[in-house]
């Protein structure tokens, strides 16, 4: 790993008049290592693939990175949320599946397509408050909660119907998965994007800020660090812990209607284990299951890591696409050992 | 003091919990820039009174004043709002954030765009200086400092809010007496400001260090509110343990003459033994057939020492020689093996299994001496059972009855039995009378005295004095997790001298008597 090799030097220096030494400045930024890490391995792979394969560095390609995992990604965000405070959520891709089976009923039945698209959203809010109130209320663990709510959400998207529903062609809905040109490359090469791409953007920049900027955001990093320490300092851990379920249902569903509107059609068996695709996501790009530590940037590369290795598997060739989720495995693996590489240098420095 | 009206007044504070009044009708009061301390034993209710104070408990009686104005707290943000602030013994911040970000957390200073990070440090750095701590880099991440100036950064993020009452729940018990000092220089800073801080502590010497006023309280109850120089040590102590001295004497004299004369070589010796931040390196010496007492308030070391010996804890200094042998015992098995048996001071959690039979809690240290996979046979277990529950004459002596049926006296009886079981040569018991009646307390003292009779000997652990002074050959006065003293036992003991000894360390240094 070429991590290991960075020089620490050259980071903003903190305003300080004694100078920390370069142990100390090192052990400031390894919290960030992981999502470096995890970046490096993108541009590795994107120039791997490029030199292997080729056409892998151009607009197309890149544009169908983006446009294909826009989905992943508000998932990845909101899951963000979750993790950092040391919480787990298993229910999103049975949201998923419940909200976009609904949203297509709806909207064939003659709903007005914003109409429907706020019932889907609306959905994965519901969704996500019962999973919160279950796990702040009632004491029940995160994991355990959840995976009612997924049960329950996977039970209902059943209930509605057990065959692919179709979008009308006609809906409105199917305009959200519009390619608008941005650049018009020569022959197909075009740099597009969909309003879900535009979607994903402002999510993550949103998460990015309520993280940083906020002290909601704040309280979701302390909750992590320690939950006691977080209730004793008088910060509004509850409401806290409410408000990240919610969030992550609420994605869950726009994730929904971003990924209905590319496929145009929706049925109960939609987004099996994709939760798990989130989870590693988030934890390729460098964020504790244990809490406290990592960052929404660095799981949109997380996501983006794993769309790219589908798109280099398919590539090849020669690989059988029923290697990818051991190819997913061993980069997972990869990266928790690392990780914990990490957490036991810190303790030892600190 | 100034004159001042108060800044807290509480009157009348009752706290119940199932089965325990943890507070009875208490009164405390607390004025703007003094250090006033709250003194107890544990279980006094000090943490109680806390809590109630910073809103984690509810009341169930009495009113508290805030500044002249009566206040219900629901919760600790209630009592943060009536600025009363608090730092906890252990340090309750976040060691995944930066300086910078646990002293400003809930408070960052907020612009049109969010956390203006400049502003909440610059504000972070104002707080940090007026407690001279202006060298700390704020982006180093909480982990990388030592707990003492975690410690430091935990008061600064209390100062954030400019509380009027600062609560400090022993702060001190895991710091060096430099850390200490320090701690107690931005104290005096603080209380120069005007803040009232309440300062709760197990440490007699830091009490007359930094206190201008101490409020006593004992078992729940309210014993009175003194100035710190009015009060001296002795009379502190016997405030706390409750009993005067007249009683103490009274007690003391009533000891048994029952002195052994210790003679050949130690069944254990031990130099040096300790362990950081539990127990102060410690010599002692046990012959066979002798009682040696610890004594001490409660959490002034005694548990951890006889833990350090049991194995339970790992020592990190120290040897220890076994009938003349060097021994490394580092586990409660190895212990066992050794003869060493040690009846824990938490008879509920650390003792009695509640749902087995009398005959099962008994046998259990016998068969884990033996090994898992050599049970003892059902007749083997009766007869042991039999004999134990004869020779300690436990009530009802009916070996199938779940022990959670038993009084505590009897569950007690079991207890000892069940070690006595595994013959050990040495025995260890802490507090093996505590919250027992009478006539359970002088069995288990007869069986003590009967043990050393036949050769055993004893660690004796209590904190009745005068039960130390009756049943020990020798007595090792603890404090602060460190030996203080060894005394010879005899007609010149008694409660009153071991009240001394702790009280007077603190005014010439080398209190040791030996």
């Amino acid at each position: 790993m070429t991590v290991t090799t960075r020089p620490p030097t050259g980071s903003a220096p903190g305003p300080t008049p004694s100078r920390p030494s370069l142990a100390d400045r090192l052990g400031a930024r390894l919290s960030a290592l992981p999502t470096v890490a995890a970046l490096l391995i993108f541009v590795g792979m994107i120039i791997y693939g490029e030199a292997a394969y080729g056409r892998i560095v151009q607009f197309n390609t890149l544009s169908n990175l983006l446009v294909n995992n826009s989905h992943l990604i508000i998932l990845a965000v909101g899951l963000t949320f979750v993790i950092l405070t040391g919480g787990i959520d298993l229910s999103v891709g049975a949201v998923i599946a419940f909200s976009s089976v609904a949203g297509v009923m709806l909207s064939n039945a003659g709903w007005h397509p914003m109409a429907a698209v706020l019932v889907m959203v609306l959905i994965g809010s519901v969704l996500g408050l019962i999973s919160g109130v279950l796990i702040q209320y009632f004491g029940v663990q995160p994991f355990i909660a959840t995976l009612a709510t997924m049960f329950l959400a996977r039970g209902l998207a059943s209930m509605l119907s057990t065959v692919p529903e179709r979008l009308a062609d006609d809906s409105a809905i199917r305009d959200l998965a519009t390619q608008l040109k941005i650049i018009d490359g020569e022959k197909v090469n075009d740099l597009v994007i969909t309003p879900g791409v535009v979607a994903a953007i402002v999510i993550v920049v949103l998460g990015f800020l309520v993280l940083h900027r906020t002290r909601f955001g704040r309280t979701v990093y302390a909750i992590g660090g320690s939950e006691q320490s977080a209730t004793l300092m008088g910060l509004p851990v509850p409401a806290t812990k409410l408000g990240i379920y919610v969030i992550s249902g609420t994605l869950a569903g726009i994730a929904a209607v971003v990924y209905t509107s590319r496929l145009g059609s929706a049925q109960n068996i939609t987004g099996i284990g994709w939760e798990l695709d989130a989870i590693a996501a988030v934890v390729i790009g460098g964020t504790l299951l244990t809490g406290g530590t990592g960052f929404v940037l660095g799981s949109v590369v997380g996501a983006l890591v794993l769309g790219l290795m589908n798109v280099l598997i398919t590539r090849d060739g020669g690989i059988r696409p029923e290697m990818t989720t051991i190819i997913t495995g061993g980069i997972l693996l990869v990266f928790v050992i690392l990780q914990r590489v990490l957490a036991r240098r810190r303790s030892e420095t600190g | 003091m100034t004159g001042a009206p108060p800044i807290v007044e509480m009157t009348g504070i009752s706290i119940s919990f199932p089965g325990v009044k943890a507070l009875d009708a208490v009164d405390f009061r607390l004025f703007p820039g003094e250090v006033h301390t709250l003194m107890g034993e544990n279980g006094a209710g000090k943490s109680t009174l806390i809590k109630a104070l910073t809103g984690v408990y509810k009341i169930d009686e009495g009113q508290i004043l805030v500044a002249g104005e009566e206040r219900r707290f629901g919760g600790t943000a209630d009592a943060q709002a009536a600025g009363i602030a608090t730092v906890y013994q252990e340090v309750n911040l976040c060691a995944n954030l930066s300086i910078g970000e646990n002293v400003m957390l809930g408070h960052e200073v907020r612009g049109p765009f969010g956390i203006n990070w400049k502003a909440t440090h610059r504000a972070a750095a104002e707080v940090l200086a007026t407690l001279g701590l202006e060298q700390l880099d704020l982006r180093r991440p909480l982990a990388t400092l030592s707990l003492a100036i975690q410690q430091l950064v935990a008061i600064s993020r209390a100062m954030v809010t400019r509380p009027k009452v600062l609560i400090l729940d022993e702060p001190t018990s895991s710091l060096d007496a430099n850390e200490v000092a320090n701690l107690f220089t931005v104290i005096r800073k603080l209380r120069d400001q005007g803040v009232a801080i309440l300062f709760v502590t197990h440490f007699l010497d830091q009490v007359y260090a930094i206190s201008d006023r101490i409020t006593v309280l004992r078992n729940g109850g309210f014993v009175g509110e003194y100035p710190t120089r009015e009060l001296d040590r002795t009379t502190l102590i016997s405030k706390m343990i409750g009993k005067d001295f007249a009683t103490l004497r009274s007690l003391g004299s009533e000891r048994q003459s029952h002195h052994y004369e210790p003679r050949g070589e130690p069944l254990l010796k031990a130099e040096d033994l300790g362990r950081k931040g539990s127990s102060e390196p410690t010599d002692l010496e046990l012959h066979q057939g002798e009682v040696l007492g610890l004594a001490g308030l409660l959490g002034s070391g005694r548990t951890e020492l006889a833990r350090l010996l049991y194995g339970a804890d790992r020592p990190d200094s120290g040897t220890v020689w076994l009938r003349g042998r060097k021994t490394d015992i580092h586990t409660p098995t190895a212990a066992l093996a050794h003869r060493i048996a040690f009846s824990s001071e938490n008879r509920r959690d650390e003792g009695i299994i509640r749902d087995l039979s009398v005959r099962e809690n008994l046998v259990l240290a016998v068969q884990a001496k033996r090994g898992w996979f050599r049970p003892l046979s059902r007749k083997e277990q009766d007869a042991l059972t039999r004999k134990y529950l004869t020779e300690l004459n436990v009530r009802p002596a009916d070996p199938e009855r779940p022990i959670k049926f038993l009084s505590g006296g009897n569950q007690q009886k079991v207890l000892l039995g069940r070690w006595l079981a595994t013959e050990p040569d040495l025995l260890i018991l802490d507090e093996p009378t505590r919250g027992i009646d009478v006539g359970a307390k002088a069995e288990i003292q007869a069986a003590v005295a009967a043990l050393a009779a036949k050769g055993v000997a004893v660690v004796f652990i209590s904190s009745e004095l005068e039960e130390v002074v009756r049943l020990s050959d020798r007595i090792i006065v603890m404090k602060d997790h460190r030996k203080l003293a060894e005394l010879e036992n005899g007609p010149h003991v008694t409660a009153e001298t071991i009240v001394a000894v702790i009280a007077d360390e603190g005014d010439d240094e080398e209190g040791d008597s030996e």
